[in-house]
């Protein structure tokens, strides 16, 4: 049950500061959607919006609409948590929780919630979750040791798998790849391909080749200058961004020419 | 500068990596040659041995570094420098320490036999008799007292580091708990005594009012404790909770807490420590008896400091046991929160989050 996202004249803050300026895009359902621009345009401040994790950062606040499956986010009567439980996300840097073993990690999500569940159907989930982050073969044997003692990548791969075994509707990933070796990113991006037919996805890259492979449409943000906020350049599908872009600055950024 | 110019490209090309160092036995020929000339210098002018180890140190803080100084270099003669000064004060810490505590050990030691922990002082003049009663006095006005503070002062970090950040409220409390922090601890027991000369008028005096009092001294010494920890948890944590759709109370209660536990057990130990040995309002609140009480609600209650205070300052005729007793309660104290440090740095050990594999 995948949903697609709405997002219109969207402003982001920090306290005064305004990070993130008049973004006005459509996510579709079922589909990759890639978002690429310089460090510092704004790429986690915006998908950290699209769950309402912005919010938790004190002063932080946003102005606008966002629309998952109908849904305005940002509306009163609207619980953040529930929006959470169905807008997963993967963090820039790994985040594994240092109380819980490996296995504890990837169930993190049905256990602080309390979610009761036999033996059997945990280690399905947990299984699942973690082949589907590649890691099964690395951990299978030593489930009950501690997430925080696995290796940089191993720990990302944890929190990728942790953000799936609760199945949410829309996955937002920040870089998940930015700290591992060529095949954990090439499994992590079969299993994009994967998810893509049940979710939807929004991945924040910047590994151009990446973005090309994995999306179907691409977004590309920018900053005006220093102390400006980010805005939206453009988006459209990936081929056509990364063939024909309309604005001279996305080709000069796309193929290294940045200045 | 033009030497240090001409000299760098022949610098750079030799690119020193090894210097001239000092050999290892160095400081400890230093210090033994300079406790022989303190020595030497004390035995022809006569000096006291607190003399002869003062000079004795400052001839080793001195020429150790002038030593490194002409064979090493200024860093190398700086770094043994700021090193003896390093040992020297730890050395002038511990001397304190360690004499306090061979006092009260050897004077405190012949005291304990088994009579000394299995009786009160009911009846007793003169020999025998034991502090049974005082144990059992502190055991629970302290017991009662952490029971109180800690959910006090657990849920006030709490609420400070999670929910109070930056809000007038939260400010204030910080106030007030800087405040008490500053409260001495005679002015908590006359707090207890006031308070609960309201419903059991004058002369009242119970152990439970003395955990009260003591509640007051250790509350803020919980909150700081603890703040520091849940602060320490980081924030990356709490995100990936949230994150997962789990609501704020249950990210605390089973990210935060579960993360800072080991911190915080050890932070509640102390105060426990810190509390144990407080005489000035318990004199007030609890008094002091002979015999043993194990109702916190109703009469007297002895506690291990008091009963160290009364024993020495009246020890009864003659003086001697009850001087022994005086100390062998001291030492009993000391034991007492020393063990509950201890259990502290276990448990928090048992708790730390584990890396290994
Ligand atoms: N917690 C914060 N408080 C204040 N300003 C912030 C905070 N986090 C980010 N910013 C600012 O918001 C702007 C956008 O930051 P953001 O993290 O979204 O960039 P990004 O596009 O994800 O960059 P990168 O590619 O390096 O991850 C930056 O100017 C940054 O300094
Ligand atoms: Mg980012």
């Amino acid at each position: 049950m995948a949903k697609s996202i709405d997002v219109s004249d969207l402003d982001i803050y920090y306290g005064d500061f305004k990070a993130v300026e008049d973004v006005t895009m459509t996510i579709p359902a079922r589909s990759v959607t890639a978002f690429i621009g310089p460090s510092g345009c704004g790429k986690s401040t915006l998908l950290r919006s699209l769950n309402r994790m912005h919010e938790v950062i004190p002063g932080a606040r946003v102005e606008g609409k966002v629309v998952i499956g109908g849904q305005s986010l940002y509306d009163a009567d609207v619980d953040p948590v529930e929006v959470r439980r169905q807008v997963g996300m993967v963090f820039q840097r790994p985040n594994p929780f240092p109380t819980m073993s490996i296995y504890g990690n990837v169930l993190a999500g049905n256990r602080l919630n309390s979610r009761r569940m036999k033996r059997s159907e945990a280690d399905d989930i947990v299984e699942r979750a973690l082949r589907g982050a590649n890691l099964w073969t690395e951990v299978k044997d030593r489930l009950t040791k501690p997430g925080a003692g696995l290796s940089g990548g191993q720990q990302q791969r944890l929190c990728i798998a942790r953000a799936i075994a609760v199945e949410p509707q829309v996955l937002l990933m920040d870089e998940p790849c930015s700290a591992l070796d060529p095949i954990s990113t090439s499994a992590i991006e079969d299993l994009i391909h994967e998810l893509k037919s049940e979710y939807t996805i929004v991945i924040v890259t910047h590994n151009m080749q990446q973005a090309a492979r994995v999306s179907e449409d691409t977004a590309f943000f920018n900053l005006a200058g220093a102390g400006l906020p980010g805005r939206l350049v453009e988006m459209d599908s990936t081929k056509k961004i990364f063939s024909v872009p309309e604005d001279p600055s996305t080709e000069a950024y796309i193929s290294g020419r940045f200045g | 500068m033009s030497t240090a110019t001409d000299t760098r490209p022949t610098d750079r090309a030799l690119l020193p990596l090894t210097g001239a160092k000092l050999p290892r036995w160095a400081p400890a020929l230093v210090l033994a040659l300079a406790a022989a000339t303190a020595g030497l210098l004390a035995l022809t002018l006569g000096w006291g041995p607190v003399g002869t180890a003062f000079v004795a140190v400052l001839l080793f803080g001195l020429a150790l570094p002038a030593w490194s100084l002409a064979v090493e270099n200024r860093r190398a003669a700086t770094d043994r420098f700021v090193t003896s000064l390093v040992w020297g004060a730890f050395l002038l810490a511990l001397i304190p320490l360690v004499s306090l505590t061979w006092t009260v050990v050897s004077n405190g030691a012949p005291a304990f036999s088994a009579e000394f922990f299995t009786f009160s002082m009911r009846n007793v003049v003169g020999e025998g008799g034991g502090i049974y009663h005082a144990i059992i006095g502190t055991l629970i006005i302290t017991g009662i007292a952490a029971l109180m503070s800690v959910p006090i002062g657990l849920m006030t970090a709490i609420y400070l580091v999670e929910y109070g950040a930056g809000k007038r409220v939260a400010r204030s409390i910080n106030f007030l708990v800087d405040v008490m922090t500053g409260i001495p601890s005679i002015v908590a027991g006359l707090f207890a005594y006031a308070l609960f000369l309201i419903f059991f008028g004058p002369g009242v005096r119970m152990g439970f009012a003395g955990s009260v009092a003591l509640s007051v001294l250790m509350v803020p010494v919980v909150v700081r404790s603890c703040e520091e920890m849940l602060k320490l948890v980081p924030n990356d944590l709490r995100e990936a909770s949230y994150a997962l759709g789990v609501p704020k109370w249950r990210t605390i209660v089973k990210v935060v807490l579960p993360t800072a536990m080991a911190g915080i057990i050890t932070g509640v130990m102390l105060a426990v420590a810190r509390v144990a040995g407080e005489t000035a309002p318990l004199l007030i609140i609890a008094g002091a008896t002979d015999s043993v009480n194990f109702n916190p609600f109703d009469e007297r209650m002895m506690t291990l400091p008091v009963f160290a205070y009364y024993s020495y300052t009246q020890p009864g005729v003659p003086p001697g046991p009850g001087l022994e007793r005086a100390w062998g309660a001291a030492l009993i104290l000391i034991i007492i929160v020393m063990a509950l440090n201890l259990l502290g740095r276990a448990l928090g050990h048992l708790f730390a989050p584990k890396t290994g594999r």
